[in-house]
């Protein structure tokens, strides 16, 4: 069972502002039923000034909770500063959320930003996801929405982003990106990708690499030039090429495999690759 | 019922302890802790009193007391089995499951195919929760060890033709293993009659105390021991004997064996008339399981556009007890794996609630659920932005399945 503070309980039993606001300024919606949780918010906007809201949520207690304590909150804000608001007044309003349930609290801060853009006429796409390139396919979460919740939140581990944004929290399949944006939003470097040549390659990895590299950047070279060539066979660390077209007979062919195939080879797969003719 | 202003229906999580079965067992918390293996009388007498206990869940079972290994828990009994059932035929690397089991069996095969190299086949269920037993014969090959398969579902009650696949077992060579946690004491087994293995049972589950289970395993069967030390259980589980827990789960097997008709007739009517009131009720509501081929006690309803937890903490204000199979109830963040394995519709599957009754539930019990649920779903429908009747999606996202693996 959760751990709910007596607030969160209050704002869950006995929710603030709840239904369809007919004559809203704006609407905010985010969320899905699919996901589990959906929030749409209505803001009456006069002067500048929040002069009313209300919100409808489909979701847990904590969601509920802090869709009411956000309508609370933002009553009788300038649109400026309800900006400024984000998820940690939401959780804090409520006297602090589950780590597990604060992506409740981020869900609050998505639905009044696109709530307040809607407002000025900014473009919020189709849905809250319009920004940035979907990182987490499983809840529809992009690489903005993981390094906003890192920045704002201090967040140091995929655990947290899962927790904060539900990025991560079904196959697991977008852990190493998320990794990676952790370490973008806390101005860390990023793990530089590993070398190409650095860690030894198996037999069957040099192979595949081999004729990758033959394929896609040796083949082209030859054929602008109107010859070709194809690969015969991997030994080891010796590859057996035959050159073809106008390669064939030509006198400077064993400058071509000398100089061009095994130099490109030995640069992109191995340093002690060793190319013969056929 | 059970503690003051509780309304317990949670319980295929865990029963109360019979009032006769907490009897048998407290003497031997206090004057009587002698070590069952001792040679003085002090401890000899303690011996006696386990004796009587297997051979009252033996009887429970249908099966000889030789075949009764008493373990600490439902998931120690299936970690068991399976892992025996490997051990003892090593040239065999497949293990044949279904996607619905409990996590005792389904995380542990996860585990021996991820990091030992078996193979498992993970059967599917139909939209009732039903197995294909083509399906399950297909799967079968030389290179097959075990088929572990649960009698009763535990989120659904849903039950799978066990006596049928133990003749399929048996008529292959291939062991046999079921989790029955859920089963004993609410369906009638008789391992006399039946060509299972190996069973797995838990005490917790049939009112007696958490930390006791057992094991059944077939005489002459190849078994390997998990659990090596000294020569209790006959060498079979090694560990100084949990003497409370076994005697209580002795006295809960009697009183399983005394109540099981009573099951069938008073619990299964308590429960229909909850289901069929609820469905009846709230409109949108489904019921997650095939309508029959189910545990008599247990009812899961899934209450469309509302969220499992936010229905539990209300039901909890009112001092009902339940579970849901919602993903802000399962620690996770998506649904439980029952119900996707069965195809339920995201729209349903996290609001669904499980009603799971005992011979301790009461008509008023049933009553007081009947009278609360329907305005607990309409309160939260009130919030919520789904609407009744509108079948659009709210955003684009809803339209495709939120997770693809």
């Amino acid at each position: 069972m959760w751990e709910y503070t007596d607030i969160v309980k209050e704002h869950f039993l006995n929710p603030k502002n709840v239904g369809e606001m007919k004559d809203a300024s704006c609407v905010g919606e985010v969320g899905s039923i699919a996901c589990g949780d959906a929030l749409k918010l209505f803001l009456k906007i006069e002067d500048g000034i929040i002069k009313d809201a209300s919100f409808q949520t489909f979701g847990c207690a904590s969601a509920i909770a802090s869709s009411s304590a956000l309508t609370e909150l933002v009553k009788g804000m300038t649109v400026d500063e309800a900006m400024k608001v984000t998820n940690k007044d939401i959780a804090s309003a409520l006297g602090g959320l589950p780590k597990e349930k604060m992506h409740c609290s981020v869900m609050g801060e998505e639905a009044l930003e696109a709530a307040i853009k809607s407002w000025r006429g900014e473009d919020v796409g189709s849905h809250e996801h319009s920004e940035g390139e979907i990182v987490c396919e499983c809840f529809g979460v992009t690489d903005e929405q993981i390094l906003h919740a890192v920045r704002e939140n201090d967040l140091k581990t995929i655990e947290d982003v899962t927790y904060y944004t539900k990025a991560g929290g079904g196959c697991a399949k977008c852990h190493e990106k998320i990794e990676a944006l952790i370490a973008r939003a806390r101005g860390e470097a990023e793990p530089a990708p590993a070398p190409k040549t650095a860690k030894k390659l198996t037999n069957i990895q040099r192979m595949r690499l081999i004729e990758e590299v033959l394929e896609k950047e040796i083949r082209p070279r030859l054929q602008a030039d109107g010859g070709d060539i194809e690969l015969s066979d991997i030994e080891g660390l010796v590859v057996t090429v035959s050159l073809r077209g106008r390669c064939t007979g030509c006198p400077a062919s064993q400058a071509t495999v000398q100089g061009t195939v095994q130099a490109i080879l030995r640069e992109k797969v191995d340093p002690e690759i060793q190319v013969r003719e056929a | 019922m059970g503690a003051q202003n509780t309304v317990y229906m949670d319980n295929n999580a865990t029963t109360r302890v019979a009032p006769e079965v907490l009897e048998a067992m407290l003497p031997f918390f206090s004057e009587r802790y002698g070590n069952p293996s001792s040679m003085h009388t002090f401890g000899g007498a303690v011996g006696r009193e386990m004796r009587e206990a297997r051979e009252s869940l033996a009887e429970l079972l249908g099966c000889g007391t030789d075949e009764i290994i008493f373990t600490s828990c439902g998931t120690e009994s299936d970690n068991t089995a399976i892992r025996s059932a490997l051990t003892a035929q090593p040239e065999k690397r497949h293990i044949v499951t279904t996607r619905v089991e409990h996590p005792a069996v389904l995380s542990l095969c996860k585990f021996l195919e991820r990091s030992q190299g078996y193979r498992v086949t993970y059967l599917g269920v139909d939209a009732e929760g039903l197995l294909d037993m083509q399906e399950l014969t297909d799967s079968l090959t030389d290179d097959t060890a075990v088929i572990s398969v649960m009698w009763a579902n535990n989120e659904t009650g849903v039950l799978f033709p066990v006596p049928q696949i133990a003749t399929l077992a048996k008529s292959r060579g291939i062991m046999l293993h079921t989790d029955a946690v859920q089963a004993v004491g609410k369906v009638a087994i008789n391992l006399g009659e039946l060509d299972v293995d190996m069973l797995s049972l838990s005490g917790h589950k049939l009112h007696a105390p958490k930390g006791v289970g057992a094991l059944f395993v077939r005489r002459k069967l190849p078994y390997r021991p998990y659990l090596i030390g000294g020569h209790q259980e006959h060498g079979k589980r090694a560990g100084t004997e949990n003497t409370t827990g076994i005697i209580a789960l002795g006295a809960a097997a009697r009183a399983a064996k005394a109540h099981l008709p009573s099951e069938n007739t008073v619990v299964r009517g308590l429960r229909d008339r909850l289901e069929n009131a609820l469905l009846a009720a709230v409109p949108d509501s489904r019921l997650n399981g095939h309508r029959h081929e189910r545990l008599p006690n247990t009812s899961n309803i899934s209450f469309k556009y509302v969220e499992g937890e936010a229905i539990l903490l209300l039901l909890d204000q009112l001092g009902i007890a339940a579970s849901s199979g919602s993903a802000c109830t399962s620690g996770s963040l998506e649904p439980s794996h029952v119900l996707r394995a069965m195809g339920v519709p995201f729209t349903f599957a996290h609001g669904s609630i499980r009603f799971s009754l005992s011979r301790y539930t009461t008509d008023a019990d049933v009553d007081y659920v009947i009278k609360h649920v329907p305005g607990i779903i309409e309160n939260l429908r009130k919030i919520s932005p789904y609407k009744q009747g509108a079948a659009e999606p709210l955003s684009p996202l809803d339209s495709k399945p939120p997770c693809g693996c």
